[in-house]
Order: structure tokens, then C-alpha cells, then sequence
């Protein structure tokens, strides 16, 4: 039996999905939580930013669950014995691209290595050639010949699987609006294809289609070839830019987490009582304003590496140990970012307080505490979360920046941040070493613009001032069905 | 050349496309003439100013769009015109004024600049040519010393002094039209008043036409030569004004002048409108007013009432003037007599419920860095009244004169600077922490805004039982629920239903009417009614105070009624206190103080108010400048800076109190010894 491992950035990352499961399944009983989410599914740019978004987070959830392998044999006290080596579902899945390691650098979907290197040929003349490469292209007789032909027959084939894939999808949603609406099989196919359904089905299906049909090509060729080339170390870089993933979105997600209850208990309460408690507070806020970000971020990582470096005997596993800096700099980031979100809610209180209803409960003599998380709590939430999400794209940037400065996660975390920071040198050199940068880039693009468009089409749903209809009846608009 | 300047025909405007569209404006035709005056009446949401956005083609982009009919001003078709020559029309030939005070001036720009901007727009004025015409148009819409003013920012102007700058700004371009839209609405009647007065002599002198969009039938009835009410997006009688008021035909209009509050039908209650305006998203087949109407019946229900003249310019869309169908009319309804309303005797003085004396509630103006107190706001400046058990007291004054702060004072929402406020023998400003809590079941409060007073996350049944809960009244959540239940009908037939609803899918006067339920909730014995139907229209607040009133029958309910329109009061209030600047100017019972005023403060607000009977019109009595702040109130008499007959004395010292009648008192120098 595998021992699972449960790293601490696992478990606040369970916890994230546990209250997002949990709200979500609040706000569908509540009917005007409901209507603004309602509204964003029925944005085109939201419901596609949602399908790559959805991507990208099931990606990083496969990577979140961890274990250890048994390594055969048994210690002495009869125990089982696991393997030092820490894995994750998704290492799992992606197994040939992380067990196929080349001597060094080679291009994307090249047969042999990017420099030239000494061979000893069978009659004993030393030659410098490029030479093949252990696993790309291996099954590969005539690589100059062959190449080509068999990476298009792949890419071919991979198209087809996608498009089975995607039909199967296609089916299942026709299928399943036909039965709610009793519409003819041949009808509901055309009202989907064509956009005219309540939801826009076509854009998530056509989004989820592109989406197949790259994640199957590149399986595809995956499987013989290198499909991002390998970097210094002969590590595939495709592999390298999918486990980064997980790291972008714990950034992303957790350092929200632990801003969330400061920017909210501090924001609220300052606006609401006013008088000291808000001179403090925002004494507070404005002091931790003025201290450049970047200043405290390195300090409290600097500290860490000192205990790390000093109290080896705490951490089992490398990957415990990177973690452990990868959470320590969500805390440090949260702590650095609450302020905006605090001055905010600040606003916001001082403007709920004023208004009748809750002068009605204090006329009815209901308690601060219930004052407010009654009355004041629910009616900000909207900028809560709008700011959760503009948020998010800005932290992953963030720690792609830190870890360029080399104050961000550990060297041997797997992140966009250290495929940039390698960059550097492989820039440097002639002929320029181009595809790490460029997967990670791609990749990183892809979550940001997604969740850029998600935030803007929640935005749009949840600002009263952006002027949607938000009024009376707003959830009750009849669009086709 | 004919006599008609603007002509509007078969205006169809739409909010939004498809089958859910709106159809804010649905064939809309009237005539204005030169010089006169067409006022557009009708009550919110019934496409009023959707009309005068299209006619000015400034509907809201890209929602609205107009799909028919003509706009026709002079012989060209003003929906016809590119942008570039309607940009000409706009400001140059027609004006227009809103109601939105607040935003309809550019902060950051002195008011002689936002003038400057539009006369130089269409009269191509520079330098001193162009002052001097600013300074001209600020001198026409009455700005006192314009040269003095002509620098100054929009905080700086008083609401009366911004509509002014507005109207100078709408007539930059010498227009032939003016479009007023609810342009006296945010005003105070005393400064409404004067607005009402410049608009007539402005019309007057340059010979303008004004189409002038409101609710107020006095407005209507001071203001205008031909009216046209409108109701569900179309216009629904048109006439001139004086056989218009004299006897409107259609029964909607009707019911308009019933459901005003008045003197003569305080023991009655008053006439309503049952339903509500119907949603203009549906096809009309038959007559739109149908399902509020009394004298229906089935032509009504299938055929559209097409226009009837039945008089010289007088026509009306409705079956009751049509002989092909009138013969299946039912005879009007007997209105059964209306049950006088039991009033409790009138108590002496010992039974108050309320009593406060001397309050005085002051906020410190705080500067610097350790926010030492620099001077004072004196918002409530010693206000003594009395509210008797089941009785109403009506507190009047203008916006800024410390009404609300009153009320907030005698809830302990704000605790007083000095003063005592006695409620059933105990004092209440000495009442801490749980002692007051206990008490404030006894005292509530229904607001103005009937859309903030809610919380838009909660369900109606967890708003109206939360003093319930907070006050810990009833425990048990079955009785809690039907306790609810109760209220909700009670309040007017709102569905049990309702409790799991929230707020924003009633309509104001539903919600009005949900946190009436929500403040008897907790069996208060006062309610304080901060304005409760100022932002209702006539016919919803005719719903209103009728539930108040029926209250009070049953429950035997005293009001604290704030308010500033005096028609109400007469309506409803036992007594009432007028105030000026933080202090009670006189008080009495309602027949003594409305009929006999004694403060000419009291008198010009009962003068300024538009009156839609023309015998009993007052002249008005003009008030000289704004309010004044209470940062800084005047030396000796607070309103001499204003008053018409103010004496040496009243610069010199505070007037005392002067009994006239067994309850009429009243502090002005005229009236002292």
C-alpha cells in the first residue's frame, strides 16, 4: 500500500475547495446569491474563462494529492518501508514524461540532443556529433526521413481522439437539455450549436473542445517525443510547466486565504465603529503601507532558510521542505496585501452604517456583533470576492517576480518562477536555449488571461456600479430557454 | 405659420430588444404651442421622462432606442437628424432641466464656466462679450450679485441657486422649448416656490414653450395652459387646465385628486388605486387601466379605448365617453359611506406619551491633528413637544432644519448633547446598555427610503422578526412565524408567502408597507414616521396613510410624523410643531396652526405650498435667501435674516414663548408683549 502524505498547502488547499463546495451549494438555495452567478454564466468571455479555469484547477488538485511509494523490504521494527521520494496523482498519470530523462538540452519534438557531444564510434574513432536522444523519437529508425511524417501521423491521430472525445461531450450535453426541455434530439443539437440556449453551451463546449484537442495532440506526442524539448538537466520542460500549475494556483488561492480574515475583521470594524478603533486601524494599515512589500517578503524568507538550514531534522522529505517556504510565502504575501481590500471595506462600512436598516436594528437594539455579521457582513461581500478575484492573476505574476529575485518559493519547487529564473542563462547562451521560457510563458498567459476575463465577468455580475441590470426582477430574464 | 411648436406623434421608445423589451413609450402624441405650457402628469415608471430623453434623443445608449413615430419641431423631424445637427438642436433650440441636482453640475468647473461653455456652444461668444452675456443670464434666473457668484463652485450654491444656474445653463442658447423635468421635485417647497415663479416669468419674457414633466398636481395646476396625463407608457386624457381641474373625465385622473390628502377628508379614508402600474414589458389589447379600475367592464378588457374629444380641445381615452360602447357601462359604484375613523378623545396634557424638553443635540466639529473641537453643529438647538397617547404629532420644517435628528435623539440612536426625553414617566437619556433595550420595544421607526430601510440579503420574514429576536419577545420559532404571518397581513393583504421572499421583489409601497409590519412587530406604542411617504407616489401614499391611520384606530398608536408636506399633515396629524433651524418656530393643534398661522415662517411654507383648488390659493410669501447654517445660526431671531416683517428686535434677542390658544404657542417677537 501507497502512505499518503499530506503536505500543509494540501490541506489548506482541501479546505479552500471544502468552502467553495459548501457556498456553492449555499448559494444555489438562495435565491439572490444566486442571480449574479447566474449572470456570469450567461457571459461568453466568463463561461470560456471558466472551462480553461476548470482546467487548470483540476490539473493542480491531481497534483495535490500526495504519497510515497513502498520501496520494498521492511525496516527493522517490521514496519513497511516507503521511498524517500514524495509523488502525486498526477505524477502518476504523467509518469513516461517524468521517468524520460535526457542527458541534457534538446529542442521541442527533436530526435537528437541540441549540442554537439564526443562519441566513441564501434571501430574507435572519436567523433562530435549530435547525438540521439535516449527517448525522443527512439522507436524512430531514419529520424531525418521518418520525423516528420510520424509526428504529423501522431498529431493526426491525437486530432481524432480529440474529436471523438469532444463529440461524446457534445452528445452528453444535448442529451441532457433535450430531456430537461422535451426539445427534439436534431433541434437541441442545432440551439446548441448555435448559441441559443439559456447558458452559452456553444463557447464552454467550443472552449472544452480546443481545449481536448491540444491536451490530446500533445499527449499524443508526448509519449515519443519531448513536446516542450528538455532543459539543462535533460528534465522534460511540458512536465516541468504542468507541475508548475500547482504552484501558481496555491499562490493564487491561499494567500487570499490568509488575507481574507484581516482585510474583513480589520475593514469592517473600522468603518462601522469609527472613533479610536478606526484612528488604529488605520494607523495600522497606512504604517505596513509605507514598508516596501518586497522588503518584508525577503526578510521573513531569509529568516526561514536560516531555521530551515538549522533544524534539518524536521522535515522528512524534500518536497516538505519546499513546501513548507512555498506556504510561508502565501502567509508573507498575505500578510503584505490585506490593506488595499481593508481600506475598501472601510469605505463600504461607513457607508452601510449611515444607511436605515441598520439604524432599524439598532433601534431594535441588536448587538454590534449581530449589526455586523448580519447587516454589514453580507452586503460586502460582493467587493470580497470581486477582489479575490482580481487578485488572484497579480499573485501569480508576483511569485513568478519573487522567485526571479530569488526571495520567492524553494529552487526546487517546480514553478514559472524558476523555469523564468533558468531563462536567464539559457538566454545567455548561443544557440539561444528559447522553449522553457516559452512553455512557461504559455502556460502562465493561459491562467492569467482566464482568470483576468473570469474576474471581469464577475465584476460585471457584481458591481452595482457597473450598471447591469441588477435591480428588481434582474434574475428573472428569459433568454431563449 | 402655425401656432405649434413641437408635435409629437405615435412616439413608440423601447428599453432593451426581443420579447422582453420594455415599452417605456408606447404612442405618445401631443402638440405643445408656442409660449405655453404642456404639463406632462403621471406617476413613476409611467414613461414620462423616457418621453422627454427621446424627444432630446438622450436615451440611455444601447439599451433604448425609439422605433416609431415622429418628433416633429418646426417642420423638421428631430429623429431624423444626424448626431452632429441634433448636438445644434439640443441646448439651442430645446433646453432641458432635470431633477438630479447633485449631478447635473461638474464639480471641478466654476458655475460661470458652465454657463460660458454652453452660450459659447451656440452663440460663438469670446471674451468680454461672453461674460457679459454669463452675467446677463445669471442676473434673468435671479443669482443676487452674479459678478460675485460668477467664480463660485456648485458646493458652494444652495439647491435653489443650483436649479438657477441650471435653468441659466438651459437657456445659454435662447431655446423656443424648455423641457423641465421634475425640475422642483428635490426642492423644498419654499424654494420650489420661487423656482415655479422664475420659470413663469422667464416664460413670460422670452415667449418660450415649457414642457414641464411631474407628479404634482399642484405644480400642475399652478404651472400649467394644457396637461396630459399619462399612464403605461401612453397619454391617456389631454386637456386644457382649467376644465381638466374643474372635472377630469378619465377615472384614472379621478382617482389622482381623490387619493390626495386633505383638511375635508380627515374622517374618511382616503380613495386608492388597488393593484399597481402593470409591467410594460406585455402587449396591451384592451384598455391599459382596465385591472384598476371600478368601472370596467368587458369592452374594456377587448378593445383599446381610441381617443374621444368631448369637449373643444379636451379628449380622453376611455369607453365611458364612446357611445358604441358606453351602453354596457355599469353605473358608477355606490361608494358605501366611509366609516369615520374612531379617534381616541382628545387627551389633556397629564396622559403624554412623549414628552421632550429643552433637547439639544450638537456635533463637535473636530480640526487638526488631535482633533481638538473647533465649534459646533447645533442640529437640535432646545425642542420641547409633547405626543399624546394615540395621538399624532406632525413635526414640519425644511431639509437641513434637524427633523431627523430630532427623531434619531427621542430613539436614543443618537445620544442628546443635553435635554430629557420622557417616554411613559421614565427618562430615556439616562437609560444605559440593557435597561434601554428593554425599552425599545416600546418606540419604533419607519423611514423615508423605502429601498435602503431594507437589507437586500434578507428574507422579509427574517427582517420583520428580527426585533423579535433581538428584543427576545418571543422565543418559540412557530410563533414567531405566525406572529409573522399575522403582521404581514395585517399590513395590508401581503401574502404569507411573502416571508421567503426578499425586498427587491416588492415595490416601494409593498416595502413601505413591510417595515410598517416590521416596527409593530414589537407592539411599540409610538412609532416615529421619518417622511414614510415622500418617496411614494399619490396614489400608493393615499394606501399609506390609510394603513397608519387604521393602525392608530386599532392599536391605539401615537406618531411622531416628520415631514414637509403639509398636505399630509392636515390629513393626519392631531397636532403639529414647525421648525425652523433646530427649534420648534410654533406649534398648536392642525386646525388652529394651518389655518391661523401665526410665524410668518409658518405662513410663507403654508403660502409656498402649490395648491390644486384655485380659491383657496394664498399668496405666496417670497423668502429671502437659504436656510442658514447651524454651525453659525444668526444672533437673535434664527429666521430674521428672512423674515418679511422682521423688527430691530428680533437682531437682538431670541423670542419667547407665546401662548395664543389653550395649545397654540408660538415664538416670535410679533406676537410677544
Amino acid at each position: 500500500m501507497v502512505k499518503l502524505v499530506f503536505l500543509w498547502t494540501d490541506a489548506l488547499l482541501y479546505v479552500l475547495v471544502a468552502t467553495v463546495l459548501l457556498s456553492a451549494w449555499y448559494i444555489r438555495s438562495h435565491e439572490h446569491l444566486r442571480a449574479p452567478w447566474r449572470e456570469v454564466l450567461h457571459s461568453r468571455l466568463g463561461v470560456a474563462a471558466m472551462v480553461v479555469l476548470a482546467a487548470y484547477v483540476t490539473i493542480g488538485l491531481l497534483d495535490s494529492v500526495h504519497f510515497r511509494m513502498p520501496a520494498g523490504g521492511r525496516a527493522a521494527d517490521g514496519a513497511e518501508r516507503y521511498s524517500g521520494r514524495v509523488l502525486s496523482v498526477l505524477d502518476l498519470i504523467l509518469t513516461p514524461l517524468r521517468t524520460h530523462e535526457e542527458e541534457t538540452y534538446s529542442a521541442p519534438l527533436a530526435t537528437r540532443l541540441y549540442t554537439k557531444e564526443t562519441v566513441e564510434l564501434p571501430d574507435g574513432r572519436d567523433v562530435r556529433i549530435y547525438p540521439r536522444l535516449r527517448y525522443g523519437g527512439a522507436q524512430l529508425r531514419d529520424p531525418a526521413r521518418e520525423r516528420i511524417p510520424d509526428i504529423l501521423h501522431t498529431v493526426l491521430r491525437g486530432a481524432v481522439f480529440a474529436l471523438v472525445l469532444w463529440a461524446a461531450l457534445l452528445a452528453l450535453v444535448v442529451a441532457r437539455l433535450a430531456r430537461r426541455h422535451r426539445w427534439r434530439v436534431l433541434h437541441a443539437l442545432y440551439r446548441v450549436l448555435s448559441g441559443r440556449t439559456e447558458h452559452p453551451w456553444n463557447v464552454a463546449l467550443y472552449t472544452a473542445g480546443a481545449l481536448i484537442l491540444f491536451g490530446s495532440v500533445t499527449g499524443h506526442l508526448a509519449v515519443h517525443y519531448h513536446v516542450f524539448g528538455t532543459d539543462k538537466v535533460g528534465q522534460d520542460v511540458f512536465y516541468e510547466t504542468l507541475k508548475s500549475i500547482r504552484t501558481g494556483l496555491v499562490i493564487g488561492t491561499l494567500s487570499t486565504l490568509v488575507m481574507l480574515p484581516l482585510a474583513i475583521v480589520l475593514g469592517i470594524t473600522a468603518g462601522y465603529f469609527r472613533s479610536w478603533v478606526d484612528d488604529v486601524i488605520q494607523y495600522l494599515y497606512t504604517t505596513l503601507n509605507s514598508i516596501p512589500g518586497v522588503l518584508l517578503i525577503a526578510a521573513a524568507i531569509l529568516m526561514l532558510e536560516v531555521y530551515m538550514a538549522n533544524h534539518p531534522q524536521n522535515f522528512q522529505t524534500v518536497i516538505a521542505r519546499a513546501d513548507l517556504r512555498l506556504l510561508f510565502l502565501c502567509i508573507i504575501l498575505g500578510i503584505t496585501s490585506w490593506t488595499g481590500l481593508c481600506r475598501l471595506l472601510r469605505g463600504e462600512a461607513l457607508k452601510l452604517r449611515e444607511l436605515d436598516y441598520i439604524q432599524a436594528a439598532q433601534a431594535f437594539g441588536v448587538g454590534h456583533t449581530k449589526i455586523l455579521t448580519r447587516h454589514i457582513l453580507p452586503n460586502v461581500m460582493h467587493i470580497v470576492l470581486i477582489t479575490v478575484v482580481l487578485d488572484f492573476s497579480g499573485l501569480v505574476l508576483a511569485e513568478a517576480v519573487l522567485t526571479y529575485v530569488g526571495v520567492g518559493v524553494d529552487p526546487t519547487t517546480y514553478s514559472w518562477g524558476n523555469m523564468i529564473n533558468g531563462a536567464r542563462l539559457e538566454l545567455a547562451r548561443d544557440p539561444v536555449v528559447w522553449w522553457s521560457l516559452a512553455a512557461a510563458f504559455v502556460f502562465m498567459f493561459g491562467l492569467v488571461l482566464s482568470a483576468n476575463l473570469f474576474a471581469d465577468a464577475v465584476r460585471d455580475a457584481f458591481d452595482p456600479r457597473s450598471g447591469t441590470t441588477r435591480g428588481p426582477g434582474s434574475g428573472r430574464r428569459d433568454v431563449g430557454a | 405659420m402655425s401656432d405649434v411648436l413641437l408635435e409629437i406623434e405615435n412616439l413608440e421608445t423601447r428599453i432593451g430588444a426581443g420579447e422582453g423589451a420594455v415599452r417605456a413609450v408606447d404612442g405618445v402624441s401631443l402638440a405643445v404651442r408656442r409660449g405655453e405650457t404642456f404639463a406632462l402628469l403621471g406617476e413613476s415608471g409611467c414613461g414620462k421622462s423616457m418621453t422627454a430623453l427621446s424627444i432630446m434623443r438622450l436615451l440611455p445608449a444601447p439599451a433604448g432606442h425609439v422605433v416609431g413615430g415622429r418628433v416633429i419641431l418646426e417642420g423638421t423631424d428631430l429623429l431624423g437628424l444626424s448626431e452632429a445637427e441634433m448636438r445644434r438642436v439640443r441646448g439651442g433650440r430645446i433646453g432641458m432641466i432635470f431633477q438630479e441636482l447633485m449631478t447635473s453640475l461638474n464639480p471641478v468647473l466654476t458655475i460661470g464656466e458652465q454657463i460660458a461653455e454652453t452660450v459659447h456652444m451656440h452663440r460663438r461668444l469670446r471674451g468680454r462679450a461672453l461674460r457679459a452675456r454669463v452675467l446677463e443670464l445669471m442676473d434673468s434666473v435671479g443669482v443676487p450679485s452674479p459678478r460675485r457668484h460668477i467664480g463660485d463652485y456648485p458646493h458652494q450654491l444652495s439647491g435653489g441657486m443650483k436649479q438657477r444656474v441650471m435653468i441659466a445653463i438651459a437657456l445659454a442658447g435662447e431655446p423656443q422649448l424648455l423641457i423641465a423635468d421634475e425640475p422642483t421635485t428635490a426642492l423644498d417647497v419654499t424654494i420650489q416656490a420661487e423656482v415655479l415663479d422664475l420659470l413663469r416669468r422667464l416664460q413670460h419674457e422670452t415667449g418660450m414653450a415649457l414642457l414641464l414633466i411631474t407628479h404634482d398636481l399642484g405644480v400642475v395646476a399652478q404651472m400649467a395652459d394644457q396637461v396630459g396625463v399619462m399612464y403605461a407608457g401612453h397619454i391617456v386624457e389631454e386637456a386644457p387646465r382649467a376644465p381638466f381641474f374643474e372635472n377630469p373625465h378619465h377615472p384614472y385622473s379621478r382617482k389622482l385628486f381623490e387619493s390626495v390628502p386633505t383638511m375635508d377628508k380627515r374622517d374618511r379614508p382616503l380613495a386608492v388605486i388597488p393593484g399597481s402600474v402593470p409591467e410594460l414589458t406585455r402587449v396591451f389589447h384592451g384598455c391599459r387601466f382596465v385591472d384598476r379600475c371600478a368601472r370596467a367592464w368587458e369592452a374594456c378588457r377587448e378593445i383599446a379605448p381610441a381617443w374621444r374629444v368631448v369637449a373643444d380641445g379636451y379628449r380622453v381615452r376611455c369607453h365611458l365617453y364612446d357611445p358604441a360602447h358606453a351602453d354596457g357601462a355599469p353605473e358608477p359604484a355606490r361608494v358605501p359611506a366611509p366609516a369615520a375613523v374612531v379617534r381616541p378623545a382628545r387627551s389633556d396634557h397629564g396622559a403624554d406619551l412623549l414628552r421632550v424638553t429643552d433637547l439639544e443635540i450638537h456635533f463637535p466639529i473636530q480640526s487638526g491633528l488631535f482633533k481638538r473641537i473647533s465649534g459646533r453643529v447645533r442640529a437640535v438647538d432646545g425642542v420641547s413637544l409633547a405626543v399624546g397617547v394615540g395621538h399624532t404629532l406632525a413635526l414640519v420644517g425644511e431639509s437641513g432644519c434637524g427633523k431627523t435628528t430630532v427623531a434619531k435623539g427621542i430613539l436614543q440612536l443618537i445620544r442628546p448633547t443635553a435635554g430629557s426625553v420622557r417616554f411613559d414617566g421614565v427618562e430615556l437619556t439616562t437609560l444605559r446598555g440593557r435597561a434601554l433595550r428593554r425599552r425599545r420595544r416600546d418606540f419604533q421607526i419607519i423611514f423615508q427610503d423605502p429601498f435602503s430601510s431594507m437589507n437586500p440579503r434578507m428574507m422579509i420574514g427574517d427582517i420583520v422578526e428580527e426585533g423579535m429576536v433581538a428584543l427576545g419577545l418571543v422565543t418559540d420559532r412557530d410563533a414567531r412565524r405566525a406572529r409573522v404571518e399575522e403582521l404581514l397581513g395585517q399590513v395590508g393583504g401581503l401574502p404569507a408567502r411573502a416571508r421567503e421572499r426578499y425586498p427587491h421583489e416588492f415595490s416601494g409601497g409593498q416595502r413601505q408597507r413591510i417595515c410598517i409590519a416590521r416596527a409593530l412587530a414589537v407592539d411599540p406604542k409610538l412609532i416615529v414616521c421619518d417622511e414614510p411617504t415622500s418617496a411614494l407616489d399619490v396614489s400608493v401614499q393615499a394606501q399609506i396613510l390609510n394603513l397608519l391611520k387604521r393602525l392608530q384606530g386599532k392599536l391605539g398608536l401615537s406618531y411622531l410624523f416628520i415631514t414637509h408636506n403639509l398636505s399630509v399633515v392636515s390629513y393626519l396629524a392631531d397636532d403639529v410643531a414647525v421648525m425652523y433651524l433646530g427649534r420648534i418656530v410654533e406649534r398648536g393643534a392642525v386646525g388652529e396652526v394651518l389655518e391661523a398661522p401665526c410665524h410668518p415662517y409658518t405662513e410663507a411654507l403654508l403660502s409656498a405650498v402649490p395648491v390644486i383648488d384655485e380659491a383657496s390659493r394664498r399668496e405666496v410669501i417670497r423668502l429671502e435667501g437659504d436656510l442658514p447654517t447651524p454651525v453659525d445660526p444668526p444672533a437673535g431671531c434664527h429666521f430674521h435674516p428672512r423674515c418679511p416683517r422682521a423688527m430691530p428686535v428680533c437682531r437682538e434677542h431670541y423670542p419667547g414663548v407665546t401662548r395664543i390658544g389653550e395649545h397654540h404657542e408660538v415664538r416670535c417677537h410679533l406676537h410677544g408683549t
